[in-house]
């Protein structure tokens, strides 16, 4: 259990997928103007990413891996190779069903979401987060907390990028900084100040 | 100018793909501390865009628009592929330190939204020469931030060591701040405010303008 909160922690904040990772980073830097939007995309990230990263997981372990098949009579099969096509292939069809589910049973969260889901399916993070499971070898339960934590780590981040443009928009930039410019450098900054949690050992 | 020529040379400065379409910021930042290493993802992604521009365009007219999504995924997913077995195979220390981020070509917005705006509606040759040059355009921002971080940060280029380091009896005191994340941030900000004063169209509106200082006689 200390392992999984650690984990957990460890994913929101040391290993935060925007700013330490840097994925995610075109609906990042694009969907960033507002605090209601980026709200929005926060969850959904949320709750695609709890669900993916399991999923992708018991893929991996169960179907890809090399010796996985034993079950099913291949016990020298390694279709390792086909893991990216497998998990973008997971990622759009858990999306478009979650869209469906929503649109038919929680309508309201549905609106609140429509229009981000369907871009969570090419946000690198998603997919980041299940190559980082794979590459770290995660176990299930391991994959289920990893997911959620970085989900939230992203919500985070996108939350805090978005009340500081808010009020970005107020202060008098340089012409040729304006925009997406002082943006970069703003996250620069926030990405040096999420720096001092990797002194952080749990 | 002829078109062909536009096409390949427009996106590298007057429309490039990070600086001000924002796209493919996503794994453009985490590879470039050393400038090896930078090279062979631009290789990669300029090679996948291309060619996935190239396929998709060939069977732009046989896609039902309603799957066409899943069609450019599987198309670009394939691509990548065959890109990390050819790194692995040939290049396998460089595809450990590039880990997740071959793979995460397939999400990067450039090869999907080149594959949606351009090879959609464009012939195949035409949009093969998108490809490469939105790849060139990627490329250029990213050794522009690669040279600047492998120099300062570690005082070499392409591994060699120019400028002697202390740990090694030199002069040189590396700055580390370059080779942490936050420093390609800073790098890249810089370059779009570089781009944008030479080209003025770039510039961004500012939502809210400034009123001029209203001048108070003393009283």
């Amino acid at each position: 259990m200390e392992a999984l909160i650690s984990l957990f922690i460890r994913a929101v904040f040391v290993e935060n997928m925007a700013l330490a990772f840097f994925l995610g980073m075109c609906t990042f830097l694009a969907l960033s103007k507002k605090v209601s939007a980026a709200i929005g995309l926060g969850i959904a990230v949320i709750v695609v990413q709890a669900v993916t990263v399991p999923v992708n997981n018991l893929l991996f372990n169960f179907v890809l891996r090399e010796g996985a098949l034993a079950w099913a009579g291949f016990p020298d099969a390694d279709l390792s190779f086909l893991g990216y096509l497998s998990y973008i292939g997971v990622i759009a069809a858990i999306v478009q069903i979650l869209e469906m589910v929503l649109d038919k049973y929680f309508p309201a969260l549905y609106n609140a979401l429509g229009v981000f889901l369907p871009l969570i399916t090419v946000n690198c993070a998603i997919l980041g987060a299940s190559l980082f499971m794979v590459e770290r070898d995660y176990t299930f339960s391991e994959s289920v907390v990893y997911g959620i934590g970085a989900g939230v780590g992203w919500a985070l981040a996108i939350l805090a990028l978005a009340g500081i443009r808010e009020k970005l928009k107020y202060s008098d930039v340089p012409a040729g900084l304006r925009g997406l410019g002082i943006t970069f450098v703003t996250v620069g900054l926030m990405s040096l100040g999420f720096m001092s949690f990797s002194g952080v050992s749990l | 100018m002829s078109e062909t020529r536009k096409v390949l040379l427009a996106p590298i400065f007057a429309n490039n793909p990070i600086a001000l379409q924002i796209l493919g910021i996503c794994s453009a930042l985490a590879v470039t501390t050393s400038v090896n290493v930078t090279i062979v993802m631009c290789i990669a992604l300029t090679s996948v865009t291309a060619f996935s521009n190239l396929f998709i365009s060939v069977i732009r007219n046989q896609i039902p628009g309603s799957i066409r999504i899943i069609v450019q995924m599987t198309i670009i997913a394939s691509l990548v592929i065959v890109v990390d077995q050819i790194l692995k195979a040939y290049a396998f220390e460089i595809s450990k330190q590039l880990s997740v981020f071959v793979g995460l070509i397939i999400t990067n917005c450039i090869v999907m939204g080149r594959a949606e705006a351009f090879a959609m509606q464009n012939p195949p040759g035409l949009s093969f020469m998108d490809g490469v040059g939105n790849g060139l355009g990627y490329s250029v921002v990213l050794l522009f931030v690669a040279v600047i971080r492998e120099f300062l940060g570690s005082g070499s280029l392409f591994g060699v060591e120019i400028l002697a380091t202390v740990n090694n009896g030199g002069w040189y005191v590396p700055n580390g701040l370059l080779l942490l994340p936050p420093s390609a941030f800073f790098i890249i900000g810089g370059f779009i405010w570089i781009l944008r004063t030479v080209y003025k169209d770039q510039v961004e509106e500012n939502d809210f303008t400034m009123k001029a200082h209203v001048k108070k006689e003393a009283m």
